[in-house]
């Protein structure tokens, strides 16, 4: 079995356990330096610092996102920032600092959700139409296509529109909404790596001592092809806040009593920045740049670390074991 | 050479034929994803203000209480022939809204355009050139920001700023209401009507209003220039040929602008395409946000008021003018770059 799994790549794959899988994802990280290394690490802190704010929501922000009064006080209507409330109020008294603390909650439950529910749908999907071919790939790839080329927030405009109609506006809602407009780039990406790596020498040895496609698939293809799914993910997690945000600007994403949403508190804010009123909209925004990059500076620095005509290794002087009657070679250089 | 038209000749004609399956595809989406909805678009526009018999009245004129495939196949021929259907909320036919609004959404999404290219080409090249040293960093950061600050954030920003603290700039609308309603219609596109006048007060007057709604649109766009002219620059310059050009002696800054940043372009052009999708999506919220008088305020408006029908010829449009441009697009980069036509 051993000598069957040759395969183009070193550390080539299928050939067993998740600990070398996960030493495959790990290496290059822990590889990486310089300028990649910096921007990867910049982004896991501050996508760590927003995933404890909507984790520990209840706990950091002083006041429920839909509380207008406390100890009998109704709160001031767009009152200033100041003591009390260190954030000001909106127009509907609530606590701005609370609402965008909440908000984050709000944007990791629907981000979890629209990547799990596009995984699940597009990897393998992909899977299949790039291993079997034939009718069913043109057939998916066509549908694919024309999902990819249509305007991506119309698509999770109109889905909103026509889902808040079956299923109300909720977290559930938006997510699916997403969903259906990163299902292409899963498939698209899954599929492409699906039909180089379905030539591939070990697949045709896995095939020669009669595996089921189904192993073929789970086994070989699904570990070796997974590989470019964290780097689109976590890009996808990205465009999902800011997508997420535009139907709450437009007023299909999540209802402001249900939960707390940047996007809609932005939209109420736009009415404010006539009067001079900043604040109810400038912390919901700065939140959702800093979540946003917070994600792509983890989704660009994976990519720099996994994309081999990108990357730039960590390499240091290799010197080779001195021979009988050379001179040790010094080798350095870029990979 | 006589080889090489046939070649680029079969190209168009592939790239057409493929544009037909893509558009039929669109189209059923677009019809399906319609239809998934509850209820009928009638009694959805109509519900609570029209009595059953005049909402079956309706129903009969528009063709609703026919069995789904012949209403089908009434939308197919419908769109073959330019006929994008008619509102329910208020009368119109979609053709008209695409004729009277379609210029604002066309002049911002041009103008979008040119800020993004302006400023995320140098910007990207620059930023390719040197590297991963600072100001490649900073040039990163910046795409990156750019493009996680929805349009209705850095807009809002912008008004704060331009509008309401220093004065100098419309927060909204494409123009004074005076310019609006002294300009004659010409185009049905306010800057070009506002400049055959003549008279500079105004087309100034449309500039003006028209810079803050480009720029904040065109920033969300720059970034993914940035991104790609940068990576592309990097990948080039790791070419063979640039180590040639280099071994030949001709100056790094030649390399850079004509060997380099050339062939780096062409990805560009290519993703210019796709960006047309993320113009469109973009223009929805800048629109929203300043209350431009566009397709896309026209669609939220009828998305409101649940006018399906409106919704369903918008988005048609909308289909259509991506196939279509991201047609173009391949036929110049087969134009440009040889290599795509095979």
């Amino acid at each position: 079995m051993a000598q069957l799994t040759i395969s183009p790549t070193p550390g080539g794959a299928g050939d067993g356990g998740g600990r070398r899988g996960i030493r495959r994802l790990i290496g290059p990280i822990a590889q990486a330096q310089g300028l990649p290394k910096w921007l990867l690490w910049s982004g896991v802190i501050l996508t760590a610092l927003f995933v404890i704010m909507a984790v520990f929501a209840p706990l950091i922000a002083p006041y429920d996102f839909a509380q207008y009064q406390a100890h009998g006080h109704t709160f001031p209507k767009q009152g200033a920032p100041g003591a009390g409330h260190i954030w000001g109020t909106t127009v509907m008294q609530f606590d701005v600092f609370s609402r965008v603390v909440y908000g984050a909650r709000t944007a990791l439950e629907v981000m979890i959700l629209a990547v799990i529910f596009s995984l699940v749908i597009g990897v393998p999907l992909g899977l299949l139409s790039g291993y079997f071919g034939g009718w069913l790939d043109r057939v998916l790839v066509l549908i694919m296509d024309a999902l990819f080329a249509f305007p991506y927030l119309l698509l999770a405009i109109v889905a909103a529109f026509l889902l808040s109609g079956i299923l109300g506006g909720g977290v559930v809602t938006a997510a699916l909404a997403i969903t259906v407009v990163y299902i292409p780039q899963y498939f698209r990406v899954v599929r492409n790596s699906t039909l180089s790596a379905r030539e591939a020498t070990y697949v045709e040895a896995a095939r020669a001592i009669g595996a089921k496609p189904g192993t073929i698939i789970t086994k070989y293809l699904f570990s070796n092809v997974v590989q470019s799914v964290p780097v689109i993910a976590t890009l996808n997690a990205a465009d999902a806040i800011s997508t997420l945000a535009g139907l709450g600007f437009l007023g299909y994403g999540i209802q402001p009593t249900d939960a707390a949403e940047w996007g809609y508190d932005l939209q109420r804010a736009i009415d404010d920045a006539g009067a001079g009123i900043w604040w109810t909209g400038i912390y919901p925004g700065i939140a959702i740049v800093l979540a946003v990059t917070a994600l792509t500076l983890v989704g660009e620095g994976l990519n720099d670390v996994y994309n081999p005509t990108l990357r730039r290794r960590r390499i240091g002087k290799v010197i080779l074991p001195p021979r009988a009657l050379e001179q040790p070679i010094e080798t350095k250089g870029d990979a | 050479m006589a080889k090489k038209t046939g070649s680029l000749r079969r190209y168009f004609i592939t790239r057409i034929l493929l544009v037909i399956p893509m558009v039929w595809i669109l189209l059923t989406m677009v019809f399906l994803l319609m239809r998934v909805a509850p209820g009928d678009p009638v009694s959805a526009a109509m519900g609570g203000k029209l009595s059953a018999a005049d909402l079956a009245a309706r129903k009969h004129a528009l063709g609703l209480d026919k069995p789904l495939i012949v209403q089908y196949l009434e939308y197919l021929r419908d769109v073959v022939t330019l006929n994008f259907g008619t509102t329910l909320t208020d009368n119109r036919s979609v053709r008209s809204i695409i004729i009277d609004n379609g210029g604002a959404t066309l002049s911002l999404s041009v103008c979008a355009l040119i800020v993004a290219l302006g400023i995320g080409l140098p910007l990207g090249l620059f930023g390719g050139r040197v590297r991963d040293r600072v100001p490649d960093v900073v040039i990163r950061l910046f795409g990156i920001v750019t493009y996680a600050a929805p349009v209705f954030f850095t807009g809002l920003i912008f008004q704060i700023i331009f509008s309401k603290n220093l004065n100098i700039l419309p927060s909204s609308g494409q123009a004074s209401a005076i310019v609006q309603a002294t300009v004659p219609t010409r185009t049905h596109i306010l800057l070009l009507d506002a400049a055959l006048t003549g008279d500079p007060y105004s087309f100034w007057d449309c500039v003006q209003h028209l810079l803050m709604p480009s720029i904040t649109l065109g920033l969300l766009i720059c970034g993914v220039f940035i991104r790609l002219v940068r990576v592309n620059v990097v990948q080039a310059l790791q070419g063979d040929y640039i180590e040639a050009a280099r071994a030949r002696g001709i100056p790094e800054r030649r390399v850079v602008n004509r060997h380099a940043f050339r062939n780096a372009l062409v990805p560009v052009i290519t993703v210019m395409g796709l960006q047309v999708a993320l113009l469109l999506g973009g223009s929805v919220l800048t629109e929203q946000t300043f209350n431009w008088p566009g397709l896309g305020t026209q669609l939220i408006t009828y998305m409101n008021g649940r006018d399906y029908n409106a919704v369903q010829g918008i988005i048609t449009v909308f289909a259509l003018v991506v196939v279509v441009i991201s047609m173009i697009i391949d036929f110049v980069n087969a134009l440009i770059d040889p290599r795509v036509r095979y």
